[in-house]
């Protein structure tokens, strides 16, 4: 299968900061690949140069054979470029079915506003929501504005998905709903990118890993390789400590 | 839901319109007022009711409509042509302005959109040449009888007020009412979900002002005189967005509730308390924001009587 969605060469700077340097990657259509990095990495900014809400300072990126470097965020939305946001935006005063209507009318394919409601509905059934659709939005707790979120980027019809830290913040439980979504969404061949801290949220689910340092891609590939390479260590544990672990492993 | 609502607001107009028949010449011209400012309020809540962007421009586009409508029958052109030509004239001016000033948000474009009637009152006043400066323009009035004059422009300021009422209704069930509210709640998020954030803010920003303009221009031929400071008065722009609050922004009735109830009460102060009306202005300003911060119709008078029920319970036990 061909590159689905393909990033070359692609920075961002902001003044004299350079959030994203020199990146380069491809993802494939239905895989699930893990973005991970330490604080600051700029994770959230190259999600924002794909979805154009930053677009790249240098660099093209290229989504099914088409450059869509400098697109406006709305135009990533109606490609099928879907994002969810590390801090959850939903419309607040609409209610749980309208916020994800939202989604189907205006990023999904263009039809009315009842027949975007029946859509919603079943978005929300699939996140286990429906039972709350009249509520307004503002009215959730956490964990259930983050299936929100799920639902109102689902409803989009994306084919590449970007979920912002969706983990952040919920227990044990509640991860493992979520995870158990993930794989579902995968399964009808959505690419996801996952932006996580959790590792073992990471490395259950990613068939791929990408790891950002300082805004470089300092390693890619299998989840297991990747989290015990020399470079990923340091950058989350610093040189002294990494080197100290490494001794103890070798002791 | 929906017809109600239309049948209330046909109510509404007939009623308006009836007054000819029934009522003496103060009661139709404050018809004649009651519906323009209805026209003005319905405009505003397109951009700063749906949309949530808290637009003082009103004034502005009302003068220009004065003026482009004054100007244009000046030189000879039909009343009629010379309306609609006030009106293309401010919906483009609108389309090209709110390009720009929509880009700012909250404060900023408040504070933007009240520079664009200081500037337009400026250039107004100072452009005498063509728009007569300080010494105002006259406007050729119509040799009617002044009953028949009245009624004619009652008829013409309450089919604007129809239209304007039909668009928002359009409107408010239709994608472009449910972006519009999308970009007032969260525009980020809005933008995120697919909606065109900037084309959508110029349509809203564009229905806000054209008959905004057209009211401007009728509002001209009415009363046969403007000049710049009673075409861009400040207070304008203040009384409209009150209105439309003091009913409840975003709704599809609150600007006609809100402005019958501003005109009726401002009639009353004008008429016992001369000197002290603009102060009573204010006072309803305050009042709104903090009593019915939604608007009479998006308030819970339920709740409001319950409270009370509940105080006066609680007091009677104790």
């Amino acid at each position: 299968m061909s590159d689905y969605l393909r990033l070359e060469n692609v920075s961002k700077t902001f003044g004299g900061i350079r959030a994203v340097n020199d990146v380069s990657f491809a993802l494939k259509q239905g895989e699930i690949v893990g973005l991970i990095g330490p604080n600051g990495a700029g994770k959230t900014t190259l999600v924002n140069v794909i979805t154009g809400v930053h677009p790249a300072s240098l660099g093209r990126v290229i989504f099914q054979g088409e450059e869509v470097t400098r697109q406006k965020p709305f135009q990533a939305a109606r490609r099928g470029l879907a994002r969810t946001f590390q801090i959850v935006q939903p419309f607040p005063e609409m209610t749980v079915l309208d916020n994800v209507a939202a989604g189907a009318l205006f990023g999904g394919s263009p039809e009315g506003l009842a027949e975007a409601r029946e859509h919603a509905h079943r978005h929300l059934a699939f996140v286990g929501l429906d039972p709350i659709a009249d509520q307004p939005a503002a009215s959730l707790t956490l964990p259930n504005r983050k299936r929100l979120e799920l639902a109102k980027s689902l409803a989009m019809n994306p084919k590449v998905l970007m979920l912002d830290e969706v983990n952040a913040g919920l227990n044990t439980g509640e991860i493992d709903t979520a995870l158990d979504l993930i794989r579902r969404i995968s399964e009808r061949g959505i690419t996801i990118l996952l932006i996580e801290h959790l590792m073992k949220v990471v490395m259950s689910v990613s068939q791929r890993l990408l790891v950002l340092h300082h805004g470089a891609l300092i390693a890619e590939g299998e989840p297991q390789k990747v989290v015990n390479d020399q470079h990923v260590v340091e950058a989350y544990l610093g040189e002294k400590f990494a080197k100290r672990l490494k001794e103890m492993g070798h002791a | 839901m929906r017809a109600a609502k239309v049948l209330l607001f046909v109510a509404w107009i007939a009623v308006l319109a009836a007054t000819p028949f029934f009522a003496d010449n103060n009661i139709v011209r404050t018809a004649i007022m009651l519906a323009m400012y209805s026209v003005l309020a319905y405009s505003w809540n397109f951009i700063g009711g749906f949309t949530g962007y808290p637009s003082f421009a009103t004034a502005a586009f009302f003068g220009l409509g004065c003026y482009a409508g004054a100007i244009v029958e000046h030189a000879g052109v039909p009343m009629a042509l010379a309306w609609i030509a006030a009106t293309v004239f401010v919906a483009l001016f609108a389309a090209v302005l709110g390009a720009i000033v929509l880009r700012l948000r909250g404060h900023y474009f408040a504070i933007g959109s009240i520079a664009i009637v200081e500037v337009c009152r400026l250039v107004v006043s100072s452009w005498s040449s063509l728009t007569g400066g300080g010494n105002g323009l006259n406007v050729p009035l119509l040799m009617w009888h002044p009953n028949t004059v009245a009624m004619f422009f009652l008829y013409v300021m309450l089919g604007l007020l129809a239209i304007v009422f039909a668009i928002t209704v359009f409107v408010d069930n239709h994608r472009l009412g449910f972006g519009l509210k999308c970009i007032r709640q969260n525009e980020d998020a809005a933008d995120m979900v697919g909606v065109n954030t900037t084309r959508y803010k110029v349509i809203a920003f564009v229905l806000s002002a054209f008959l905004c303009g057209t009211a401007g221009a009728v509002y001209a031929s009415w009363v046969g005189y403007i000049d710049p400071t009673d075409s861009f008065q400040i207070l304008l722009t203040v009384k409209v967005p009150v209105m439309t609050l003091l009913g409840g922004a975003g709704t599809v009735l609150g600007p006609a509730i809100g402005t019958a109830a501003f005109v009726v009460l401002e009639e009353f102060f004008w008429a016992n308390f001369l000197s002290w009306n603009r102060a009573i202005l204010g006072l309803i300003i305050v009042f709104l924001i903090f009593f019915l911060p939604g608007g009479l119709l998006n308030t819970s008078f339920r709740r409001v009587v319950r409270r009370l029920r509940g105080r006066e319970s609680a007091g009677a036990s104790a």
